[in-house]
């Protein structure tokens, strides 16, 4: 590995935990330090996914008789609504980018902190507000919503449910969600510390930096699509109604031109965390890094345009469909590229199968099934079949949990260190991993093939036909559930432990490891000066000597 | 990653400054294509719906007042020219004229609204809104196009609120001391946001008052 880092701070200079009065909870509300606004979203994300699996137990509870088991098929609905919305909203699409790209970025890219250091503080707020106001929506009006994520037209706009506000909190958080895409591209066409030129930027901002752009251009179409649904509520604005005149189908267009690119937005920086983690543990240099960064701008880019392939059943044109379905295909090439990229890293490399690798090859390999799944769906024949089953079901899952959530949960235990400056206990956290992993497969595979054999999804019962399936399924759920807790408390553990980490334990290369465990407030003392690509194992001088 | 202590640097890097001009406005033209692309998703249906229904677009378009429209374009385009005067002043260092240019941008601002509030009265007035019994008598694409004339208008206005209190936010700014002629990038920004809702008038204008 590199031996030549940053001058290490002098040993004296505090954490960003610490300093006059920087334990008082008002320092925290009040703070615009990137690296304790990454705590404040992980800790609020945390609280929104467990409760987002909680909801889930309950919905694989309801399936796991037939008929009523525990529930109405209305609070069934509501159910599958709120876990949707809060798990998308309120951590896969924030999760990456808000956690790991707030601590980490700043200092993997040489700077003190964020370009708007107060706007990424009201980002934090906007994104609070929204997750209170689409909470609120549960307990106020005519209760929870019961229109699926998606809120579709026109059964969001006649039901008497709390839409209204649950649309508006989705509205907030995606205003939060513009302003952290604007300050990450700020931050990176600004901050980089001098000799860092593009193409010596890590894998992980690059992946950030794509992902902005597509919080920046997708998200406010999302925007305005929620804004005239709540139009459309309160005040019959008719745009979307198709009593009043309006077409439904226009709005299927909007919704999608955003939440398309989100799936983006949620995986693009996923794969930027694996790429920092695979070649930590392979202790090799990346393979291939240029065709990393051109695919991450490529899925960016192509992964805007295919946002009609959710519609394929609603009555488009023959012609839109196939061309959205040949777009569909295409966008399987960057990943796929970078599939090949992680593994052709490995292959050679010396190995270690720490607990953030483990979950890093898990990701790989679920997202491999995930996306391939997808391609079943671009395909116009066969998704009229698949259309509306569980298989949608479990390749969403596939790509979302299994590779966005897998990688979030990597990333924890990559930069947990780097954040705490203390060690979680590994042995405990393999024996997670190992529950989650099996868990996991046994869930959403089942959930593939119920679904190519027609189970319907958001549906409150079943037919016998699928009840093994849905079994099989519920008790997977319970070992995915029993990983996950034994996770959370490993590392809730680890926080109790003493600080005594060195700045470097995985043995990493890029900036993150040259600084003290946890970082000082400033980040750096002394600004580094870049002169090298990054991943450099072996620097030729080392080699020489 | 090969990193050496950062004496050798001379040039100033944006990172050792605390103000960094070029990064705060790259921040804000992003900022404004977003809004532009939030205002675009109104424009495709308003492109979708005037293609399905040309005659009734027509039709409707003509009960419009374009004198109206027309006044509140030419107090948009002169609120522009004075911010854009105020920032000048202040490069100057004319802190009292800059002052008195912007204030006369939010009144104008404040003109513009209030025409917009009598022009909104008035439909209403006329039992010409949403989801009225006057309006669904008519036919579907005139329901559409004052569905989109009061969203799109509806949005706009928001915007130019939003700026005449960004404004009165500035202007106490510049009184303060904490807004000179070498620190100008927040009314700088300010200004850009107020073209912005100028432009985006400027096409609301043909569109809907210009279209019969």
């Amino acid at each position: 590995m590199s031996t030549a880092v940053a001058p290490a701070p002098a040993a004296s200079e505090p954490s960003f935990y610490q300093g006059e009065g920087a334990h008082s909870i008002r320092s925290w509300l009040l703070t615009t330090d990137h690296k304790r606004i990454a705590i404040l979203y992980l800790s609020a994300m945390l609280v929104f996914f467990l409760t987002g699996m909680t909801i889930g137990v309950f919905m694989r509870l309801e399936q796991l008789t037939m008929g009523p088991t525990l529930m109405k098929p209305t609070t069934y609905n509501a159910l599958f609504t709120l876990h949707g919305v809060i798990m998308i909203f309120l951590f896969v699409i924030p999760g990456l980018p808000a956690v790991f790209g707030n601590f980490c970025l700043p200092i993997m890219i040489g700077a003190k902190d964020v370009a708007f250091p107060r706007l990424n503080l009201l980002s934090w707020y906007l994104f609070m507000a929204g997750a209170v106001i689409a909470l609120t929506s549960l307990f106020t009006g005519g209760g929870p919503p019961d229109t699926g994520w998606s809120f579709y037209v026109p059964y969001s706009v006649t039901t008497s449910t709390n839409v209204t506000l649950a649309v508006l909190g989705a509205f907030v958080i995606g205003f939060s969600s513009i302003l952290t895409g604007i300050n990450f591209i700020t931050t990176m066409h600004r901050l980089r510390a001098p000799g860092m030129r593009w193409m010596r930027m890590p894998l992980f901002p690059w992946a950030l930096y794509a992902t902005a752009w597509v919080q920046v251009l997708a998200t406010p179409i999302l925007g305005i699509t929620l804004l005239l649904v709540v139009l459309e509520r309160v005040f019959h604005l008719g745009i979307f109604n198709p009593a009043i005149g309006g077409d439904p189908i226009l709005y299927q267009h909007l919704f999608w031109t955003y939440s398309h690119p989100a799936v983006y937005i949620m995986i693009i920086p996923a794969m930027g965390a694996i790429s920092e983690i695979i070649p930590t543990f392979a202790h090799r240099t990346i393979f291939g890094y240029r065709m990393i960064v051109a695919s991450s701008m490529g899925i960016a880019g192509l992964g805007s345009l295919v946002w009609a392939h959710h519609m394929f059943t609603s009555g488009m044109s023959d012609t839109a469909n196939v061309i959205f379905s040949l777009l569909t295909f295409l966008v399987a090439i960057p990943s796929a590229i970078k599939v090949f990229n992680w593994v052709a890293t490995l292959y050679k490399g010396s190995i270690e199968l720490r607990a953030p690798m483990l979950f890093a090859l898990a990701f790989i390999f679920l997202f491999s099934i995930g996306g391939l799944t997808g391609l079943f769906q671009g395909a116009l024949a066969v998704n009229v079949h698949i259309h509306d089953t569980y298989f949608i079901v479990g390749h969403f899952h596939y790509v979302m949990f299994g590779g966005t959530g897998f990688a979030f949960f990597a990333a924890l235990h990559y930069w947990y260190p780097k954040m705490f400056g203390r060690m979680y206990n590994e042995r405990t956290a393999v024996v997670a991993w190992v529950h989650m992993f099996v868990g996991f497969n046994l869930l959403y595979f089942t959930f593939l093939v119920m679904g190519v054999q027609g189970m319907p999804r958001r549906y409150y019962d079943h037919l016998p036909t699928f009840h093994v399936g849905h079994q099989i399924a519920t008790v997977g759920s319970w070992i995915l559930v029993a990983g996950i807790l034994i996770m959370v408390g490993n590392l809730v553990r680890g926080l109790f432990r003493p600080v005594s980490l060195p700045a470097n334990p995985w043995g990493g290369v890029t900036l993150e490891w040259s600084v003290p465990s946890p970082p000082p407030v400033e980040n750096f003392t002394v600004l580094p000066v870049i002169t090298g690509p990054p991943y450099q194992f072996n620097p030729p001088a080392e080699e020489a000597a | 990653m090969d990193a050496r202590p950062a004496a050798s640097v001379v040039e100033p890097h944006p990172a050792t400054e605390h103000h960094d001009y070029q990064g705060a406005k790259l921040g804000m033209w992003i900022f404004i294509m977003t809004e532009l692309i939030l205002f675009g998703g109104l424009f495709i249906a308003y492109g979708v719906y005037r293609e399905m229904h040309a005659d009734d677009f027509h039709t409707a378009s003509s009960e419009l007042n374009v004198r109206l429209g027309v006044a509140n374009t030419l107090i948009l385009l002169t609120s522009s020219l004075t911010i854009a005067l105020s920032i000048t002043a202040l490069r100057l260092r004319r802190k009292g004229q800059a002052m008195v240019l912007l204030a006369s941008t939010m009144v104008l601002g404040c003109a513009f609204l209030v025409n917009k509030f009598f022009e909104w009265s008035a439909k209403i007035h006329h039992g010409l809104y949403p989801g009225s019994e006057h309006l669904m008598a008519r036919p579907p694409g005139q329901r559409l196009f004052f569905g989109l004339y009061y969203g799109m208008t509806g949005l706009h206005g928001l915007h130019v609120t939003v700026g005449v209190v960004l404004m009165a936010v500035m202007l106490r700014l510049i009184a303060r001391g904490k807004i000179r002629h070498d620190n100008f990038i927040a009314l700088e920004n300010s200004g850009l946001y107020w073209h912005l809702v100028d432009v985006i008038w400027i096409f609301l204008l043909p569109l809907f008052y210009l279209a019969a």
